[in-house]
């Protein structure tokens, strides 16, 4: 049949678009490798988050007692223990707040340039894995004027290097490639540690994987019960849909 | 109990032609009982709009139409409002699968001739639709005010500042301001609720009343009215119901397996159905790296970029991108044959149709990606295929070499 | 059907049975995937988490209130009064109540938590806490502490008037017999966290 051919050549060539999928330019990006379902480690991640993120990065579209909720802490633990930030008139945050910073918008210009973004939806615009690396590559750069730092997944970028005294500094090691027609150019080659952070290499991978499955679990709340519903909808349409199959089979048994 | 029945249906039919309209338009409308795979996106087209349309107006209970706080209600239907996250999933990849189901739709139009007389206005009717989908997609977009509905709708718009001598002042008309803004964007939301749905609605109803007037094609391209048993009813039809009614009710059993499982564990679909960028609120003042409108949109999207400016212009693609859609108005006059089916038509004409969806394919692909030499190159060569196909349709189509055509349909 | 024999329908080897259990089955299932698509719409409608953060419970510091004095709190967009109520205003719940004056004088209709019912209640006789809607219509009633005013006669001991109807209560907020309104007004669920601090929205924990 012409048809089915059709069916086939049409959905050969979309293989290469979706294989394509939305990749951004720029280095190569790091897997982030997180466990989505594993609340301990996205608690440990919006313990970081509160402690080192919050100040200048709101999660504005996430309440504490959400939070809560969907990571099994009870709320009067997250009051008493994950709330620093309060609101303009200087009372804390209750718990039944957004995940709100302190700083106000005008502030944040003045003290950056451009105010610190709100990162409730930040896991969705730039990836899990960009976050991971962008995380883990902060290097020494006196030419940096702001911070003296830079990032290998956002050059000239404003935020300082915040979590510094865990990772340690660590410098980028570029050498000077020839390419056949002889054009020069930088190539990255690795970093070089200056001085120790308190936590081991493998340790800060670890807190930064967490962050990021905070992040990403802050970006989609919804998503377990999502998931979790899901399956009961596919069963369920398996279901009707076997039935249906039957039932027209029966009826089109009169058709000759 | 069946006296009273029958004393309520008779009150009822004397005031209401209600058994008479479910005989005409179910029980006893006869259709063929060949239909096949392709058969089922119809009824699957009206299953997405009423799906729309409900998950619509519970969106529009908690959205806001304001560019202040747009795009935080639409997080606030996510996150806070019970269940929202569903609702507004399956809106935005109900919009997704209206596309692919009316695509596939209007491709067994081509394979099958359905266009052909006597039904061509259920053809224009049907292209109407597919207009106002398009518009209705396009304003839809603009709601989120993320990134990507803001710089799409911001491009799309300069489409019309093209247009010679008014262009500008068009423009502006159009948006109420100088750039996209929230005034935009509460006109878009009023034409998205309800201007552009009624429309769809009412053209749908006579996108049906003329099919069922005429009665439907199949992929045999036979006329089953010519054959007639006594009573008037055609041999090879089948009442609607329940024959249609069982089988369609299969196909979207299948159809929403598939929808769901995109709702429920890929919504997003790799940034095709929700773009990244779109996870950003709108800010007019830094443009996203690339734009691209969403894939329905694509094909069409790359011929616009194909197309060279010419006379200090860019209207040139504008035209080109109108006249690929106005065309499809025309198919019926362009297709000369006296033969509907793929199955009885010339090989000519096969390779035409194949070449047709390649080319639609292909553009849609580089409608997506950023532009590059090779890119432009193949929009160009498709931009002609796809017009090449009305063009070879109309010259094969005179004096085509047709196999002979059963007098019943095939089962 | 009418065309069996001639066109393309034939039921010559129906099964009835089958067929009306095999439609009945995959149309019960059907109507159960419909409800189950109408369950979460219709659960869209309920109080979002925003409105629940919103409505959550209000933490008052009576430690200024006067005896006599009136404070108004706001708790899920209403006003709920707390009143210091004085050694005569306590005395006068018996008054109106012998005079027979009150619809239900022992709050017997459940318009309170079990720990503030009876005559004055309240958890604390003196502090009384009501919710200022009336239950007529939903207006807000006045405080009117005088005793006997002109507007309103000699059988006023002091209460809540309701303006809007001209609905009668007494100091614990029980409703006169005979005005429009037909039951006392509601008392919300509060708690002490000390002598001066209370948590209107949250039950007392059952001792």
């Amino acid at each position: 049949m012409m048809g089915r051919k059709l069916i086939v050549t049409a959905l050969a060539c979309l293989l290469p678009v979706f294989a394509q999928a939305a990749g951004g330019g720029g280095i190569h990006l790091e897997s982030a490798n997180i466990q989505p379902d594993n609340k301990a480690s996205v608690t440990r991640g919006a313990r970081t988050y509160v402690n080192y993120c919050l100040g200048c990065h709101s999660l504005g579209y996430l309440r504490y007692n959400r939070m809560a909720t969907d990571l099994d802490l009870p709320a009067d633990i997250v009051e008493d223990n994950m709330i620093f930030t309060s609101n303009l008139d200087g009372e804390p945050h209750k718990v039944t707040d957004m995940m709100n910073r302190t700083m106000t918008t005008d502030y944040g210009k003045v003290a950056f340039g451009v105010s610190p973004p709100d990162l409730s939806l930040i896991a969705r615009s730039r990836g899990v894995d960009w976050l991971y690396t962008y995380m883990k590559t902060f290097y020494v750069d006196e030419s940096s004027a702001a911070t003296g730092h830079n990032n290998l997944a956002f050059d000239q970028v404003g935020m300082p290097n915040v979590l510094w005294e865990l990772q340690g500094l660590q410098r980028a090691i570029y050498t000077t490639q020839k390419d056949e027609n002889g054009k020069e150019s930088e190539v990255f080659e690795g970093f070089e540690q200056i001085t120790e952070g308190t936590l081991s290499a493998a340790e800060y991978d670890k807190t930064i994987r967490d962050l990021v499955n905070f992040l990403h679990y802050a970006a989609e709340p919804g998503r377990a019960q999502r998931i979790s519903m899901g399956i009961w909808v596919m069963l369920f349409l398996f279901v009707f849909t076997a039935g249906a199959y039957v039932l027209k089979k029966e009826w089109w048994r009169d058709v000759r | 109990m069946a006296d009273q029945k029958n004393g309520l249906m008779t009150w009822i039919d004397d005031r209401f032609p209600l058994s008479e309209t479910y005989k005409y338009h179910m029980s006893e409308y006869w259709a063929p009982k060949n239909f096949n795979f392709w058969y089922y996106f119809g009824v699957l087209s009206f299953v997405m709009l009423i799906l729309q349309l409900v998950t619509g107006i519970f969106l529009t209970m908690n959205y806001k139409p304001d560019g202040a706080s747009a795009f935080t209600s639409v997080e606030y239907i996510m996150r806070d409002v019970d269940y929202g996250w569903l609702i507004r999933y399956m809106h935005s990849t109900g919009a997704s699968f209206f596309f692919i189901v009316v695509y596939l739709h209007m491709f067994r139009g081509l394979m099958y001739g359905s266009y052909q007389k006597p039904r061509e206005l259920i053809w224009v009717f049907g292209c109407l639709i597919y207009v106002a989908l398009m518009a209705e997609a396009f304003m839809g977009y603009l709601l989120p005010w993320g990134q990507m509905s803001y710089w799409g709708a911001q491009v799309i718009l300069s489409l019309f500042n093209t247009i010679p001598w008014i262009g500008p002042a068009l423009t502006e008309w159009v948006r109420g301001d100088f750039i996209v803004s929230d005034i935009t964007l509460n006109r878009f939301f009023a034409f998205h609720v309800i201007a552009v749905p009624l429309i769809l609605v009412a053209l749908v109803f006579l996108h049906i009343v003329a099919l069922h007037h005429v009665g439907s094609n199949n992929p045999d391209g036979v006329e089953i009215k010519k054959n007639k048993n006594a009573e008037g009813i055609p041999l090879d039809g089948i009442p609607f119901h329940p024959y249609y009614t069982v089988k369609d009710t299969f196909g979207t059993g299948v159809f929403f397996i598939v929808f769901f499982a995109v709702v429920f564990f890929a919504p997003e679909m790799g940034g095709y159905f929700l773009e990244h960028a779109n996870f950003i609120p709108a800010d007019p003042l830094k443009t996203p790296e690339h734009i691209a409108p969403v894939w329905y949109f694509t094909p069409f999207y790359a011929m616009l970029r194909a197309t060279p400016s010419m006379f200090g212009s860019a209207f040139p693609g504008v035209m080109v991108m109108g006249a690929a859609i106005v065309v499809l108005f025309f198919l019926p006059w362009i297709d000369r044959g006296k033969v509907r089916s793929i199955r009885y038509r010339s090989n000519a004409f096969k390779y035409n149709l194949f070449a047709l969806v390649v080319a639609f394919i292909v553009l849609g692909y580089y409608g997506m990606q950023a532009p590059t030499d090779l890119g432009t190159f193949l929009s160009r060569l498709f931009t002609f295929v796809y017009f090449g196909y009305f063009v070879v349709l109309w010259v094969i189509s005179k004096d085509e070499k047709t196999k002979p055509v059963p007098e019943r349909v095939t089962h | 059907m009418a065309n069996a024999e001639q066109g393309s329908l034939d039921q010559s080897d129906l099964d009835p049975k089958r067929r009306r259990f095999l439609t009945t089955a995959v149309g019960v299932v059907g109507a159960v995937g419909v409800v189950g698509l109408a369950v979460p719409m219709l659960k869209s409608f309920a109080p979002s988490a925003r409105a629940r953060a919103a409505g959550a419970p209000v933490e008052v510091d009576i430690s200024k209130l006067e005896p006599g004095q009136m404070l108004i709190v706001e708790w899920r967009g209403k006003p709920v009064w707390l009143v210091n109520r004085t050694p005569e205003a306590l005395a006068s719940l018996a008054t109106v109540e012998e005079a027979g004056l009150l619809a239900d004088p022992l709050s017997e209709m459940p318009q309170q938590p079990a720990y503030a019912g009876g005559v004055e209640r309240a958890i604390k006789p003196n502090l009384v806490v009501l919710l200022g809607v009336c239950t007529h219509l939903g207006c807000a009633p006045t405080y009117r502490p005088e005793v006997g005013p002109p507007d309103l006669g000699d059988d006023w001991f002091g209460g809540f008037f309701c303006p809007c109807h001209g609905s009668k209560f007494d100091f614990s907020g029980r409703v006169y017999a005979g005005v429009p309104a037909p039951i006392n007004l509601e008392v919300p669920p509060y708690k002490y966290l000390t002598e001066t601090q209370l948590v209107i929205g949250e039950d007392q924990e059952s001792s």
